[in-house]
């Protein structure tokens, strides 16, 4: 079977290694490189229990790799720490959430998250301990799908922008690119902010917005026996060599053409950040920042991820991962590889990511959230 | 009906707490003239220089290289603020003129609306200085940042010691505060022959100069002077090694097996056009090897003066000079020869794309290497910097991003330029969390901050969508989750 991958982010990539290991003969067309955009710029977290594909996300990423044959500096565990009463509560409440559903979370006094994160300060109230989930570096994990993709004899054309579809009695049969036409049997979308517009040509409506978030690393820190700690308004995660690299706050919303984006800025925003993470590590107030970058989100209407094979075309399945595809990566291509194969997920229930909960949604969506960039 | 998204950016970013008619990022004499004319035009004019930069800076080769060959007279900040003003007079004729004059001050970013970003109030430029950022409007900015030391790597050139020849200039010339007594000159075009004609002018022992050519590159006169000076030439020859001990480079050793006792060694092959702030704010830049590499293109909204701009054109092609001593050098070189500093890569690391030493290289990851990366297209010299970690350090690339693009270049057997330069990122210096930080931020940031985009549905529970749970769980976290 021959399957093409629009799309050389996680998603894609870990889309088309899965496919490959079932034995398929996959094919994956990049714009650009692999991971230079969402996949190559994000916080690296891996812990998204709210996701049906949580479970699976869980049992992987201590196995990826050994079974890429690449590392991907994933770590166990996260800690979230407060600097505020509300943030505690919130905390907290979400301990709760996720002890109900049977996940593990302790909760930390402020003694307690002192001791547990190193850089932390007086002026931490407590926190929570998730013993699971954890984080890796987005931009060796993008790369060891691919090269595992490689090592497993499928093929990854970059600098090949997709510029349409063929299709013949209800399936896409080929697809067009700068690299030219390549047949296939199958066809998976997994184009990031462009996912909306390349399913547009084949009729299908996926409402997108897209955004621009933005993230800041400093020089390395004393290791921290855990490096996911988040809190304060931040995300991120002390990397392997010792770097602070943390985003969060406020995101621009932002118009992508088909091209992709056209410049991935940073702002301002940087003081910001700077600000909030010498609060969470006050310890490590005094390291330099070093570099800050920006990257595009594109989000569904629910801020939920859709994984769906389409009816019409009937061959082609979707994977948009609004925010939080970079840890449930090795998950959802599993989930898309199933969807190509098997026609349905194998491992969990995904229906309520199906693109049908979105039809008939107004025009207006965006406007009606105030997701539109600033004119 | 149009809502606005509280979380979204609109209208959080603030104003700048300063506004001048012109702006001038550097005191060099360039930037200095360009303040004082603009001053004696009648406009109000802001004229920052990083220098005298932080001692922490220095220690980490921000922004030139310094080697570590500064004294500890560099450590009194305010003393060195007086000892620039003396011996730069120009800086009070500015003063005078009308200028305000910020020294220790780095420019680190340019911000202004454009292409995915559109929530600045106006165009700003971010400074700082030893306790504090701030961010300045201006209606003219003028960028005269000077360019910056060209370090190639040889063995042992990773201790204190090595440094580059604009580095020693500042601490000759404005600082007085060079700690060396005995330096040996790598290269031997104008900028090696006029520094080390002011290390000998300054009563520094020059121990000579090394040219991989086989004549000397500089001007007639300047070989001239040198000659005077009695300063000898070793031309046809490199520096194959530097040894060293406890505080750094006590000789060097000729490819030729000559050895020269030295206690610093000053790379003076070139310097490149400081185009950080440019690069970073996403300005075009274009080589021209006549001109010292990278330059500023087509950028109507700034004026960039002196060497920022590029160098004099005198008819030298600077790019093929420098290919010159990579190549040199590389073939003197061992696999672990340092190329990044801050991260410890090596040679064989960077040539193999392989990850630092903290991480494991199974067979496949070994098995990887840039000729295999090279199948897949043409270099990226940031994806390179991301597998390898070259340039990824606290020096910000400055000692490893041009060698490392020479040494991609090299191996993939193409001509420089061909591999871009891996990007330059705001802030252009290293600065401390809580200098950059902004501890004044508005209620706004404050109020609409969330840890991502505060899109309530996107953190439920899957099995409580659709159910009464659902809404409790909205009303009690908002967006607010972790990622
Ligand atoms: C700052 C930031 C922080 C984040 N933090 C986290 C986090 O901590 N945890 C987490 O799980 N997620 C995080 N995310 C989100 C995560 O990065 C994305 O959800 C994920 O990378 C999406 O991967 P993808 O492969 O679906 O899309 P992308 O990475 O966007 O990849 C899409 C690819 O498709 C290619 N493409 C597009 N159009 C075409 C075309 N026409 N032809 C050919 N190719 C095309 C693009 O070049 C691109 O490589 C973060 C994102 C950002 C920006």
């Amino acid at each position: 079977m021959k399957v093409v991958v629009v799309g050389g982010g996680v998603t894609g990539l870990s889309s088309a290694w899965w496919l490959a290991r079932s034995g398929a003969q996959v094919t994956v067309l990049d714009k650009f490189i692999v991971g230079w955009e969402a996949s190559g710029r994000n916080g690296g977290g891996a812990s998204h229990y709210q996701s049906p594909l949580f479970e699976e996300e869980q049992r992987l990423w201590p196995q990826m790799d050994a079974l890429l044959g690449y590392p991907t500096e994933h770590s166990k565990e996260r800690i979230v720490i407060a600097v505020t009463e509300k943030q505690l509560r919130q905390y907290h409440y979400i301990a709760q959430m996720n002890n109900d559903m049977g996940y593990r979370v302790d909760l930390l006094d402020a003694k307690q998250s002192q001791a547990a994160v190193p850089l932390a300060g007086e002026n931490c109230l407590g926190g929570m301990h998730y013993r699971f989930g954890g984080h890796a570096n987005p931009q060796r994990t993008t790369q060891a799908y691919a090269w595992a993709l490689q090592d497993l004899g499928g093929k990854i054309v970059q600098h090949s922008p997709v510029s349409g579809f063929e299709t013949s009695g209800g399936k896409v049969v080929a697809v067009e690119s700068a690299s030219g036409r390549h047949e296939c049997d199958a066809l998976v979308v997994a184009a990031g902010p462009q996912t909306g517009m390349l399913m547009a040509k084949l009729g299908v409506d996926v409402p997108l917005a897209s955004a621009r978030a933005e993230m800041i690393v400093t020089e390395p820190a004393p290791m921290m026996p855990l490096g996911g700690v988040d809190g304060n308004g931040l995300y991120g995660r002390q990397t392997l060599r010792g770097n602070l690299a943390y985003g969060g706050g406020p995101h621009e919303w932002i118009e992508v053409g088909e091209g992709g984006p056209t410049a991935r800025p940073t702002s301002p925003l940087t003081r910001n950040l700077a600000r909030r993470l010498a609060e969470l590590f006050p310890k490590a107030a005094h390291l330099n920042v070093i570099r800050s970058w920006a990257g595009v989100i594109e989000n569904t209407p629910d801020g939920r991820p859709v994984i769906d094979r389409m009816s019409d075309p009937e061959n082609v399945v979707v994977a948009t991962m609004s925010g939080v595809g970079f840890g449930l990566s090795p998950a959802s291509g599993h989930a898309v590889r199933d969807l190509v194969i098997e026609g349905h997920c194998t491992f969990t229930d995904i229906a309520k990511l199906s693109l049908s909960r979105f039809e008939g949604i107004g025009a207006d969506w965006r406007e009606a959230r105030g997701w539109l960039p600033i004119t | 009906m149009h809502r606005s998204d509280p979380h979204a950016i609109d209208g959080k970013l603030p104003a700048p707490s300063a506004r001048y008619d012109v702006v001038v990022i550097g005191a060099g004499p360039s930037g200095l003239a360009a303040a004082i004319e603009a001053a004696k035009a009648g406009k109000s004019v802001l004229l920052a220089d990083e220098h005298p930069v932080p001692g922490a800076a220095m220690g980490n080769d921000v922004p030139l290289f310094f080697g570590g060959r500064m004294t500890t007279a560099t450590l009194n900040a305010e003393r060195m603020i007086e000892t620039i003003f003396i011996s730069e007079p120009a800086l009070e004729v500015a003063m005078l003129a009308g200028v305000e004059v910020q020294l220790g001050t780095a420019a680190w970013a340019v911000y202004r609306n454009g292409p995915a970003l559109a929530s600045l109030p106006e165009r700003v430029v971010g400074l700082a200085d030893a306790s504090r950022a701030w961010l300045v409007g201006f209606d003219e900015l003028v960028i005269a940042t000077g360019a910056r030391d060209l370090a190639i790597g040889f063995p042992g050139w990773n201790q204190p010691g090595v440094m580059g020849a604009a580095a020693l200039t500042m601490l000759l010339s404005r600082y007085q505060a060079f700690a060396g007594k005995r330096v040996l000159f790598i290269g031997s075009h104008d900028l090696a022959l006029e520094t080390a004609l002011l290390a000998h002018e300054k009563g520094v022992d020059v121990a000579g100069i090394v040219e991989v050519r086989d004549a000397p590159q500089g001007s007639a006169e300047l070989v001239q002077s040198i000659h005077a000076a009695r300063i000898p030439i070793h031309t046809g020859d490199v520096v194959a090694r530097a040894d060293g001990g406890i505080d750094g480079v006590e000789h060097a050793v000729l490819r030729s097996g000559l050895e020269i006792a030295c206690d610093t060694i000053c790379l003076a092959i070139g310097v490149v056009p400081s185009i950080e702030l440019l690069d970073a704010m996403g300005g075009k830049r274009t080589l021209d090897p006549m001109r010292g590499g990278f330059i500023p293109a087509d950028e109507p909204a700034i004026r960039f003066v002196g060497d920022c701009a590029g160098l004099p054109d005198t008819g030298f092609d600077h790019v093929a000079y420098r290919m010159e001593w990579a190549q040199a050098f590389g073939a003197v070189s061992a696999p672990d020869t340092i190329v990044c500093q801050c991260e410890e890569v090596t040679r064989a690391d960077l040539i193999g794309v392989q990850p630092p030493n903290y991480l494991p290289r199974p067979d496949a990851m070994c098995a990887r290497s840039l000729e295999t990366l090279l199948h897949d297209g043409p270099a990226n010299p940031d994806q390179i910097k991301r597998l390898t970690r070259a340039g990824m350090g606290v020096c910000q690339g400055r000692r490893c991003r041009d060698q490392v693009a020479m040494m991609l270049a090299l191996e993939a057997g193409k001509p420089f330029g061909t591999i871009p330069l891996a990007t330059h990122r705001a802030p252009v210096r290293p600065i401390p969390l809580n200098i950059l930080a902004d501890w004044e931020e508005g209620d706004d940031m404050r109020a609409g901050w969330d840890v991502w985009f505060g899109i309530p549905t996107q953190w439920i529970p899957y099995r409580d969508i659709g159910t009464p749970r659902e809404q409790q769980h909205q009303d009690a976290i908002g967006g607010n989750m972790s990622l």
